[in-house]
Formats: structure tokens, C-alpha cells, sequence
């Protein structure tokens, strides 16, 4: 069994189209301009219906993190690894795993600066994030 | 308001390869029944969780009732079904109604393995990073809080020793034998910072609550306990997206209308259940509540002050790290509480007059509390 590949629906397609064109497109509000994610069809904020995709810096900080020593079915290969939470620079925040570095608690230090990245898998592309300047 | 006038676990909690999840489910309603003195024809009101859910439960019993409540917002399920049926009783929606919970959670008799569609947000968005249940989920935003105020390893560990503490006075707690702070701390690695004994059990077993108004439990059989306040809400239903990884929204704001409705403060109350999956919620369930200051409860744990002989009983039947956990733990938090407010339990708390039961739903996803108190408010 392989890694879960996403299945996206037409208010999370642009975000996967991005993905696959390189770039980490989240979405914002276009009446209070309060960024947010993960795509929704309206503005938690402020309810507006108003919302658009912009094309975010792909720049993060480390927020949070687990190092999971149990494979999710299609890790095998990678445990112990750790599933993050990163902010953006832009604020919102998402769920990634961490890829360029050995993922021990020493090496994932909270707060470290990231950058964006992506893997292919399966028919779609998805973001993870990496040591920032470590390329 | 309205009282639990019947309360009961099944006959036995633990490893039940024998027992499909809907026996569960009428083993407790049935102990319930007879705890409270009523029969099945003066039920007339159920609510449950699937699956089973409330209809096959209440067919299987013989019970047609007038009013049913299938909410389910994962444990703490049956902390709002109690809040709900306190509101359909005063709306004269049903006079008697019967909670139950029943979950072969280690054995999987006759259960599926739950699935989010692939189309979900959690499977879009969480899903792909290689979650793995509950501890590679729950345990997320704990890094976040040691970095913020300080908690060391054995302060985490902390919790699993005071809690083990109490249910080496309970015969039916899965796990009984003392621990220490390096004991806990030399199992096994789950989910870094986690280890095996910070994280909960997994058991099969069940049990069931029954609910009316405070004029009718005063005349059945075992003392009425009061539900003086109640709360409920949700935060978020992806860990990734709770506001802020050092406190629970959904346990605040439960837990501040539970207790504005019951008129009470922190002060006064003699006993606590805290939904406890994982070492930290009890930590943050603690602040949450108010009970300590934001940062404070991991030192208020290693004190000693939740322990057996401290001035804040907590999880008094060892809870989901030693008692039990079915996965859907919230029914033995009531269970527990009712057991302390009527001078019942294993490891009695001498004079409990007022307990709180803090619920968790999913992955810091809902929350429920209740406050109990066996005097009429």
C-alpha cells in the first residue's frame, strides 16, 4: 500500500494546481484580507463569499511536531519521521512532514526557519517544507 | 434541571473478545436499569452514538421511545447527550432517557475501521503527511506547549505515575502495578515526546447512563445525582488548525458555560475527570478549567496535588492511561463521577459533594462538561 494520495474537489483543485506548477497558492478574503487555509468555500473570518487564490512565499516557521516511531501504511521506509505544523509567513498554518534533514529532535528545532517544496505522489503534488537557505 | 438516577458499567471492562459492541451496549442499559429500580417500559428517550447508534439499541432492547439523540462528536459524545437530555426533559420531550455506549475498541468485534473520504479536508490535507491515529495526532501541539512554559519530560510523565497511583486502589483497573516518573520514561517511544505509558489503553466494555427530572430520581433507588451545569462546543476537526497549540478553545468555552450555569467556581469543586487519551490533556484540561494557571499544571501534577491524598482528586478511577479506554472513553468519566458523588467508588474522595467530567472529542476536535453535585441546587 502506498502513501495516501489526496483526492481534490473543485474548491481545493487551484490549491493542487499550484502545487504542480511549483508554487503554495492559499487562499484569502478579499473583503477583510485575512489569508487562511485550508480552501474553503467562504471567509471564516467574515463569511464573505468573496475569496481568492494569491500565491503565498512558500517561507514557514516550525510550529509543532510528533516523531512518529509507527508507520502510517506507505512509511515504512521513513520511520521515525515527524508530521509538522508549520506557519506561514503569511500566518496561516498547515500540516507537512519535514524532508532535506534527518528528522530527530535535535535537528527540528521549534521556530526554525522553512521553505517549501514538493513531492509528487501519485496524480498529485503536494507540499512539504525543508531547512530554509539549506540547498 | 434533571438527574442521573441510574448508572452502570458492563459486567466486566478490559479484553472481551466474547462481547459484539451492541451486547455491550444492553449489558450497561440493562445494569443501569437495575441500578436505578426502573424498567425498560419507563424509558422513554435514547441517545447514542454510532454504530451501533440509538435505533438498533433501543430495537435490540424493546424500548419505543418519544425522543432519540444520535450526536456523535467522538468521546465526549455522551457528555452532550447528558446536556441534551436535561433540555428535552424540561421541554417534556421525554421523562425517562437512557445513554449508552458500548465499544469493542481492542477486540473489534463486528466493527469497521473508520474511514474519512478521500475528499474530506483531513484526508486532503492531514492525511498525506503519514498520520497514523490518534497518537500521531493528539500529541501535536504538545512541543509547542513545553516550549511555551517550560514542561519537562518528567513533569508529562508525571501524569501517568499519579494517575496509576489511583487505580492501584481500583481491582478493575486494567492496570494496577505503581510506576515511576523513569518507568515511564524508559517505555517505549510512540510518537516522540511520547511514550508507551503516556499513552491511553485500548479496551472493549461499555456502560450506560438514565436521566429524568430531580422529582422523579428522588424516588428511585440510589440518590439522585444533580447535573447543575453543562457545556459543549467544538474547536476544530483538523489538529492542524486549532487556534492555538497551548490551550483548548472547545474545553474553555465548555467548560465556562458549564460552570456559569451551575453558578460554581474552581473553588468548589471536591473532585475532577479529565478526558485523558494522551499525558497532556489532563495538563491542559487543568488551565482550561482554571483550575491552575496558564504553565502551572505540569508542576502541580509532579506535586502530587492530583494524587491520592491531594487537594484536587483527579481521574480517581485511574483513567484512560490506567483504567480504561474503549475509544469513545467519555461514559467512564460520568460513570466515575457519579460513583464518587454517591460515596461509591473503589478509591473513595471522602465528602465529594460537587465533580466536574471535562470530555474530549477527536483530536482537541469538541468538548463536553458537566457539573455534577449530589445535593439540589
Amino acid at each position: 500500500m502506498g502513501k495516501p494520495v489526496p483526492a481534490p474537489t473543485p474548491e481545493t483543485r487551484p490549491f493542487f494546481d499550484g502545487a504542480a506548477a511549483g508554487e503554495l497558492r492559499i487562499q484569502r478574503c478579499a473583503d477583510c484580507g485575512e489569508p487562511f487555509f485550508y480552501p474553503r468555500p467562504s471567509c471564516p473570518f467574515c463569511a464573505s463569499g468573496a475569496v481568492e487564490w494569491f500565491t503565498a512565499s512558500g517561507r514557514a516557521t516550525l510550529y509543532s511536531y510528533t516523531i512518529s516511531h509507527r508507520p502510517a501504511p506507505g512509511f515504512e521506509q521513513d520511520a521515525p519521521y515527524a508530521i509538522a505544523v508549520v506557519q506561514l509567513a503569511e500566518g496561516p498554518r498547515m500540516m507537512t512532514n519535514i524532508v532535506g534533514i534527518e528528522n530527530t529532535p535535535d535537528n527540528l528545532v521549534l521556530d526554525m526557519d522553512l521553505e517549501v517544496t514538493f513531492e509528487q505522489r501519485g496524480d498529485v503534488t503536494i507540499p512539504q517544507f525543508t531547512p530554509a537557505g539549506g540547498h | 434541571m434533571a438527574a442521573i438516577a441510574g448508572a452502570a458499567e458492563t459486567d466486566e471492562i478490559g479484553v472481551l473478545p466474547g462481547h459484539s459492541t451492541l451486547r455491550l451496549h444492553v449489558e450497561g442499559a440493562r445494569n443501569a436499569l437495575a441500578d436505578a429500580g426502573l424498567k425498560l417500559s419507563d424509558i422513554d428517550g435514547i441517545a447514542s452514538v454510532s454504530s451501533p447508534g440509538p435505533i438498533q439499541v433501543a430495537h435490540a432492547l424493546g424500548i419505543q421511545p418519544r425522543w432519540i439523540d444520535g450526536t456523535g462528536v467522538g468521546g465526549t459524545s455522551f457528555l452532550l447527550h447528558v446536556r441534551h437530555a436535561v433540555a428535552a426533559i424540561q421541554a417534556g420531550h421525554a421523562d425517562t432517557i437512557l445513554i449508552t455506549h458500548g465499544e469493542s475498541g481492542r477486540s473489534r468485534v463486528g466493527s469497521a475501521r473508520g474511514s474519512m473520504p478521500a475528499s474530506s479536508p483531513n484526508a486532503q490535507f492531514e492525511a498525506p503527511y503519514g498520520v497514523f491515529g490518534p497518537p500521531t495526532m493528539f500529541t501535536i501541539p504538545l512541543l509547542r506547549y513545553m516550549k511555551e512554559f517550560g514542561l519537562t519530560p518528567e513533569q508529562l510523565a508525571s501524569v501517568a505515575v499519579a494517575q496509576r497511583k489511583w487505580a492501584a486502589r481500583n481491582p478493575r483497573a486494567m492496570y494496577r502495578k505503581p510506576i515511576t516518573v523513569e518507568d515511564v520514561l524508559d517505555s517505549r517511544m510512540i510518537s516522540y515526546p511520547f511514550h508507551l505509558l503516556e499513552c491511553c489503553l485500548v479496551t472493549d466494555g461499555g456502560g450506560a447512563l438514565i436521566v429524568t427530572s430531580d422529582e422523579r430520581a428522588a424516588d428511585l433507588r440510589k440518590p439522585p445525582v444533580h447535573i447543575l451545569g453543562t457545556g459543549e462546543t467544538f474547536e476544530s476537526p483538523l489538529i492542524s488548525q486549532m487556534a492555538d497549540f497551548t490551550t483548548s478553545a472547545a474545553f474553555c468555552r465548555s467548560s465556562r458555560d458549564a460552570f456559569a450555569e451551575a453558578r460554581i467556581g474552581v473553588g468548589d469543586v471536591d473532585h475532577v475527570m479529565i478526558y485523558d487519551a494522551f499525558a497532556h490533556v489532563p495538563i491542559y484540561g487543568l488551565e482550561d478549567m482554571g483550575f491552575v494557571g496558564r504553565g502551572e499544571a505540569g508542576p502541580f501534577i509532579a506535586e502530587g496535588h492530583t494524587s491520592p491524598g491531594g487537594s484536587l482528586p483527579v481521574n480517581t478511577n485511574g483513567g484512560g492511561l490506567s483504567y480504561t479506554h474503549t475509544g469513545m472513553y467519555g461514559m467512564f468519566l460520568i460513570q466515575e463521577s457519579v460513583r464518587q458523588l454517591r460515596g461509591e467508588a473503589a478509591a473513595q474522595v471522602p465528602g465529594v459533594e460537587v465533580s466536574v467530567a471535562l470530555g474530549n472529542g477527536g483530536m482537541f476536535m469538541a468538548a463536553g462538561t458537566l457539573v455534577l453535585g449530589n445535593r439540589k441546587p
